[in-house]
């Protein structure tokens, strides 16, 4: 294998040698883009199944196959009346695996939100909310209602009438907020009913600005993770 | 500015000078920041709807028989004509906003969404929905019933026909 690493165009990407020191090791996590918010050891108690049943790790994962298989749904939807409807029957029965990708978007949505729920409640029982992690907390709940406002944008896209119907409804729960609630719903529609405005705002909320924050939230949050020395634990068991 | 022109420590009058012009520049960050805040949510804030009309003719009322109940699905409206006059209803139920619908066998409303109904006269027959069908103005211009669905009518509010 030393064809491979010995030569410049090698060493000038990967700046370590190979992972078999302790020294190694580090550089090979602090010296990676992707790898650097982890932490270099970590301690078996803390990455045991147990402890947090991987439920912030299988979110985030939702969430990136949700980016994958949206970005590639992008493709043959477009966010008009006129077409929308037709585009998701399209990919639903022309398209070669349109209906995986559309299910696993729609599937992976459901998973997520039901994952973010109990990756919160699992944090709320093990006290994992308390000092120093109290801020990260209240990130995790604004991601949370990052999650549920992306599942709900997503709702309107394809233009049935589950679509209109459900969409009409959180609307008009917007609609009930005292005083600026009107404004907040004709804002959100771009309208006062639910048409070609509603859907292209619902569509650029969905692909571009949430998952925008989304992605900025979720940075904060697993660096503020690693900031707070890893995942909370109990004291250690006394012999 | 070379590192050696600072003249550290700075003088008290030079100072106040960098404080003044540090306030100055964040106030007119901060005035831009905030026209450019206003300027955008009113961006987002549509001066043309292509919408329904809300004022609009249904007809010439004698040709319109009592018993007749006119739906609009474009506008979200019914017209019901019974023997006192007209009044006017809005198809949207007071629940939680759906599209009602007519059900001419049972001479009522019905909502789908959360099974809501009403009777002829907009009062709630059945489900969660918490006050009656909206009244809608009606008015007789030119000869013709015209709806005005901006403005809202007493309950009991029936355009009489002699």
């Amino acid at each position: 294998m030393s064809w491979l690493s010995d030569n410049r165009v090698w060493r000038s990407i990967v700046r370590h040698g190979f992972p078999d020191s302790n020294r190694n090791r580090s550089l090979a996590v602090v010296s990676n883009f992707f790898l650097h918010v982890h932490p270099v050891k970590a301690r078996w108690r803390a990455i045991e199944f147990r402890r947090t049943l991987y439920l912030g790790g299988l979110s985030a994962a939702c969430f990136f196959i949700l980016v994958v298989t949206g970005v590639l749904l992008m493709f043959y939807y477009r966010p008009a009346v006129p077409h929308a409807y037709h585009d998701m029957k399209d990919l639903e029965f022309v398209v070669t695996a349109g209906l995986f990708l559309r299910n696993l978007h729609r599937w992976g949505a459901h998973a997520m939100v039901a994952l973010v729920f109990l990756h919160m409640t699992v944090t709320f029982f093990r006290g994992a909310y308390r000092p120093p992690r109290e801020f990260n907390w209240v990130i995790g709940v604004l991601l949370f209602v990052g999650t549920i406002l992306l599942s709900y944008t997503g709702y309107l896209l394809p233009w049935d009438q589950l679509a209109y119907w459900a969409v009409t409804v959180g609307a008009n729960m917007a609609d009930a907020t005292p005083v600026v609630g009107e404004k907040i719903k004709f804002l959100l529609l771009g309208g006062h009913t639910i048409d070609e405005n509603a859907l292209v705002r619902f569509y650029v909320l969905h692909c571009v600005v949430l998952p925008y924050l989304l992605v900025l939230g979720i940075s904060v949050h697993v660096w503020r993770v690693r900031k707070d020395g890893g995942i909370h634990l109990p004291p250690p068991e006394q012999p | 500015m070379l590192l050696d022109d600072l003249k550290l420590p700075l003088d008290e009058a030079e100072s106040e000078r960098r404080k003044f012009l540090g306030l100055l520049g964040s106030g007119a960050l901060g005035i831009a920041a905030l026209g450019t805040g206003v300027v955008t949510i009113r961006f987002l804030d549509p001066n043309v709807l292509f919408e329904e009309e809300a004022r609009f003719a249904v007809g010439r009322p004698e040709d319109i028989a009592p018993g007749t109940v006119i739906v609009l699905p474009r506008q979200k409206v019914y017209v019901v004509r019974d023997e006192r006059g007209f009044f006017a209803l809005s198809a949207v139920c007071t629940h939680l906003g759906c599209m009602t619908r007519y059900e001419r066998e049972r001479r009522g409303f019905a909502c789908p969404c959360h099974g809501s109904r009403f009777d002829v006269a907009g009062r709630v027959a059945a489900g969660p929905a918490p006050r009656p069908l909206r009244r809608l103005h009606v008015a007789i211009e030119r000869g013709q019933v015209v709806v005005d669905a901006k403005k809202p009518a007493d309950d009991d509010f029936v355009l009489k026909i002699a």
